[in-house]
């Protein structure tokens, strides 16, 4: 399986999410700037964290003008799994990928803290490997973390579980209804606001957030499989 | 036309303008004899910055001469952007620690940003990828609205610039005293990592070499920063000096350390140097005088964001985000396209020549050529008097006073809720601490490590220096600096490997201050020799004090250590019930400049704790190896708040561990005093012995338990008797609740 990790100006959580899956899952990986304007030969591309463009404006919306965008959108729309983590959620949702918006944190200051999450939904090519409802510990670091979406919104994405992760320990940035991470409809398509790249190994104090990356490359193995 | 505007050199002379600019008669004087004429306009303004205390150390310089800078680790000593130290396997790691007071103080968010931004630049400078940030700040009582502005200011500065560059936030320690109310201390402390062969220097050599501008357009912002640095600031000057603070840019700094970071494994490049305090003139006279050559820059060509700038505004402008490089004759254009990769702009604005001048041209003039030397190596030096302050006697002659206590599970609690001791939670969870992937040990615990990534080995660091020991003793507290750093480095299973020192004072005009600076700077030295970790570097920033009130003598130390196998890393909190608890070292009434006895007694006095080097490093050497050999499952040293403060800290956040234990003697003393050298350390039961054996000053106290409970019995009564969980809401929630004081 081929990874694509899409960096930006002001990117800065690539390494160590090219480091998960080059060296924890032992897959294909390479950085693709900002620049590119085909991701066809990747089957997974990963939106790492960081301040793209310094955050300038709102955070995500000059990355989103970049000719990569028209890729990842491509892709998304070919069903290939798209994975925004941080700053990839918010580029994501400038997109249009994933519905709604980050406000910032309720208490208006950066946050970077351990956080207990809860797999909603485990039915999603992300959260395979969890079983439902499972707790699991990765840290946030934002300071526009504060996830929103108007009553219509909120009522599809409960109705499709797209919901797939959710705050249990103190909600820190203010999320309505405590949401952590969505997909889109489809399911391809993955934002969440804590770092798993950041809780792959207990010596950091988490491991959980590796299954994320093990679920993508499982799902895909065994999608490819049957097809074959 | 800028003629027409700037006074002439006999203006400047006859009317004494250089004063304005901080020159002394006798230096102007000197510049003139170093000229062999009197110096125009912008002449005169290269002389004052580079003569500032902040560029020149030409106060200090006498003191630093004396630290000891050698080790077979030190791969490059003072002197540099950053001192760089060996850690084996064709690596190095390369740090210092820069001060950002007096900006700071009159702007703090901007302050404290590009504080953290230029010492950010002195490190990728050297050719190092900056792995880990850390910071080291001092505010008054946060009683009034000012502090607590300054605070929540600088915190957020720090967060905002250091979270966008992608730089982890490590640690640091914050202290609150009245002696910082006016003027705030902010110390930010950078670690980077590169390999042997990139080590890279700031150097202006090879005739006809190219000098390129690259970053960030100059503006007028700063003019003059270094010298306003370097001066004691009255009231009414501060809404003037906030001008000369400058603004950060954390996105441009993020491109340009990318960039530079490419640019110094290219054989292009012959020398870097951050564009840092007196910006243009420093970098340039440096690398010139540093390689023993000269620079000719034709000012016209220099990226100029404003209109009209002088020669004068452009070589003292301090904006943000600038490095000056020489790069081989020829290869301009390699460096041009590397850095329009990262959108930065890379400009060729001179060259290197062999008359060890720094000549600038503008607009088809040359407005000055100064001997580069005259600028950086031959600055003035000065020899201040030293006098022993009053107050020093009158301490010494004081006997040990033991701080009246009645209830001790209060006074605990107290203690807990100072803000010196108080979780700073508030403070460093506004920081990104985990970008990187490689933080194991965040803030929070004795020292920050940062495993180095790929390999099984791991850095710590620090930073300590508690000023009330150092203003009741400057030589004793310089010692007690350097060997907590040690203790702390050592506490997490590394072995210490250099120091930086960042060096506040007040001004050195006073022979008092002069005397605390020496004393110190002593006191430093001893220790360092004796805990084999060289000073490779540091800042000096004199001249904090207001109304002619200085602060404490603050000399900040920065330690880094190696911690050489993963299995080595240990931290504060214990870790089991039925672990054994020990306490390392005999316990004296020591109390002069303790928390116990400010929070009593409002005030400070007495003498400091005393030190002994020897036993000091025999500990610590004991300690160290019975980590290596697996026998500690915690370590902690007893620093503020004494004993009791250790081990009610080592409880924190271990989910309902408790701890019973006996501590004899005087019950206040053994509770609450502060002699050093001393550590908690809890030890699994099948080590006992083996661990008895190595750690030969270590009295079993007690045991961890699993009620969540903190039972401390006496000689004769039980002294503390608390659940955990109080005492630990108590520490964290003392300093959001002083922030949210009103009035």
């Amino acid at each position: 399986m081929k990874f694509a990790v899409v960096v930006f100006p002001g990117t800065s959580c690539e390494v160590d999410t090219y480091d998960v899956i080059k060296n924890k899952l032992n897959e294909e990986v390479q950085y693709v700037n900002h620049l590119n304007e085909s991701l066809d030969e990747y089957d997974c591309v990963v939106i790492p964290g960081g301040a793209s463009y310094g955050d300038a404006v709102r955070p995500g919306a000059i990355a989103n003008m970049q000719p990569v965008m028209k890729a990842v959108k491509k892709a998304a729309e070919s069903g290939k799994l798209v994975f925004g983590i941080g700053n990839g959620f918010q580029i994501l949702l400038e997109a249009g990928l994933l519905p709604g918006a980050m406000l910032k944190n309720k208490n208006l200051k950066f946050i970077c803290k351990p956080t207990q999450i809860k797999v909603e939904n485990n039915d999603t090519a992300f959260t395979f490997a969890f079983e439902k409802g499972e707790e699991i510990s990765v840290p946030i670091a934002h300071g526009k973390g504060n996830y929103y979406c108007d009553e219509a919104t909120l009522a599809q994405l409960k109705t499709n579980n797209q919901i797939v992760l959710s705050y249990t320990s103190e909600n820190l940035n203010g999320s309505i209804e405590n949401i952590a991470g969505i997909t889109n409809k489809e399911g391809n398509v993955l934002g969440m606001m804590p770092h798993p790249e950041r809780a792959v190994d207990s010596l950091f104090g988490s491991e959980d957030g590796l299954k994320i990356f093990q679920s993508i490359v499982r799902n895909w193995r065994e999608s490819h499989a049957t097809n074959a | 036309m800028q003629q027409t505007l700037e006074p002439n050199p006999t203006q400047i002379k006859e009317e004494k303008i250089y004063r304005e600019m901080g020159l002394t008669d006798e230096e102007f004087a000197l510049a003139e004899k170093m000229l062999g004429r009197t110096p125009n306009y912008t002449e005169t303004g290269l002389f004052s910055v580079m003569w500032s205390e902040h560029c020149s150390y030409k106060n200090s310089k006498p003191v630093l001469k004396k630290f000891p800078t050698k080790g077979e680790q030190v791969l490059q000593g003072p002197g540099e952007g950053a001192g760089i130290v060996d850690i084996g396997d064709n690596q190095a790691v390369v740090f210092k620690i820069e001060s950002h007071n007096s900006p700071s103080a009159v702007e703090p968010y901007e302050g404290a940003a590009t504080g953290v931004g230029g010492i950010i630049r002195d490190v990728f400078s050297m050719g190092a990828k900056p792995i880990a940030s850390l910071n080291s700040l001092r505010f008054g009582e946060l009683d009034t609205p000012r502090v607590r502005y300054l605070l929540e200011q600088a915190v957020a500065g720090i967060a905002d610039y250091g979270n966008a560059l992608g730089v982890p936030t490590v640690g640091g320690e914050i202290q609150f005293d009245d002696a910082y109310k006016t003027n705030p201390l902010v110390n930010a402390m950078v670690v980077g990592l590169l390999d042997h062969e990139h080590i890279q220097k700031g150097q202006a050599k090879g005739v006809g070499n190219t000098v390129m501008y690259v970053g960030s357009p100059t503006g007028r912002d700063g003019i003059h920063g270094a010298t306003f640095s370097s001066v004691e600031l009255a009231d009414e000057e501060e809404e003037k000096e906030r001008a000369a603070v400058q603004a950060g840019d954390p996105f441009t700094e993020k491109m340009l350390m990318d960039a530079c970071l490419e640019l110094v494994k290219s054989d292009a490049l012959i020398g870097i140097q951050d564009m840092g305090a007196a910006g243009l003139t420093s970098s340039s006279a440096e690398m010139a005088s540093k390689a023993g050559f000269g620079v000719e820059m034709n000012l016209d060509l220099i990226p100029q964001r404003e209109e009209n700038m002088t020669a004068y505004e452009m070589m003292l402008s301090e904006s943000q985000e600038r490095m000056l490089i020489v790069v081989k004759k020829g290869r301009e254009q390699e460096v041009i396209d590397l850095f329009e990769k990262y959108d930065q702009e890379a400009v060729s604005v001179g060259h290197v020549t062999d008359d060890k001048m720094l000549r600038l041209i503008h607009k088809g003039e040359v407005v000055a050529e100064v001997p580069a030397d005259a600028l950086a190596e031959d600055a003035p030096v000065y020899h201040k008097p030293s006098e022993e302050p009053a107050y020093y006697r009158e301490f010494q002659a004081m006997e040990q006073e033991i701080p009246e206590v009645t209830d001790y599970n209060e006074t605990l609690v107290k203690l807990l809720q100072q803000p010196t001791i108080a979780s700073k939670e508030w403070v460093y969870s506004q920081f990104d601490q985990h970008v990187g992937a490689n933080t194991v040990v965040s803030p929070g615990s004795d020292a920050a490590v940062v495993r180095i990534s790929g390999k099984n080995k791991a850095i710590a660091i620090t930073t300590d220096c508690n000023s009330r020991y150092i203003y009741l003793d400057p030589e004793v507290g310089g010692k007690i600096a350097v060997a907590e750093a040690a203790r702390n480095v050592v506490c997490s299973g590394a072995k210490p490997l250099a120091i930086t020192d960042g060096l506040n004072f007040g001004s050195p005009e006073k022979p008092e201050i002069f005397w605390q600076i020496e004393k110190s700077a002593a006191g430093i030295s001893e220790a360092c020799i004796a805990l084999e970790s060289p000073v490779i570097g540091g800042n000096v920033s004199l001249f904090n004090e207001k109304g002619g009130k200085a602060i404490y003598p603050t000399p900040i130390i920065g330690m880094v250590g190696l911690i050489e196998d993963l299995s080595y890393i240990t931290t504060q909190n214990f870790k089991s019930a039925g672990d054994l608890i020990y306490l390392v070292g005999e316990t004296k009434d020591e109390f002069g400049g303790s928390e116990l006895q400010k929070m009593v007694n409002g005030k400070i006095f007495g003498k400091a704790p005393a030190i002994d080097l020897e036993v000091e490093v025999k500990r610590q050497k004991q300690i160290l190896e019975a980590i290596r050999s697996g026998y500690i499952a915690s370590a902690h040293d007893v620093s503020e708040g004494g004993a009791a403060v250790a081990i009610a800290e080592s409880l924190f956040g271990t989910d309902g561990l408790g701890a019973e234990l006996k501590l004899v003697g005087n019950e206040t003393a053994a509770l609450f005093a502060e002699t050093q050298s001393r550590f908690i350390l809890s030890v699994k039961k099948e080590h006992q012995a083996a661990f008895e054996q190595l750690v030969e000053d270590a009295t079993l106290i007690g045991e961890v338990t699993d009620r969540g409970q903190l039972i401390i019995e006496g000689s004769e009564k039980q002294l503390i008797s608390s659940e955990v969980k109080a005492l630990d809401d108590a520490w964290k929630g003392a300093i959001p609740c002083l922030l949210t004081l009103k009035g």
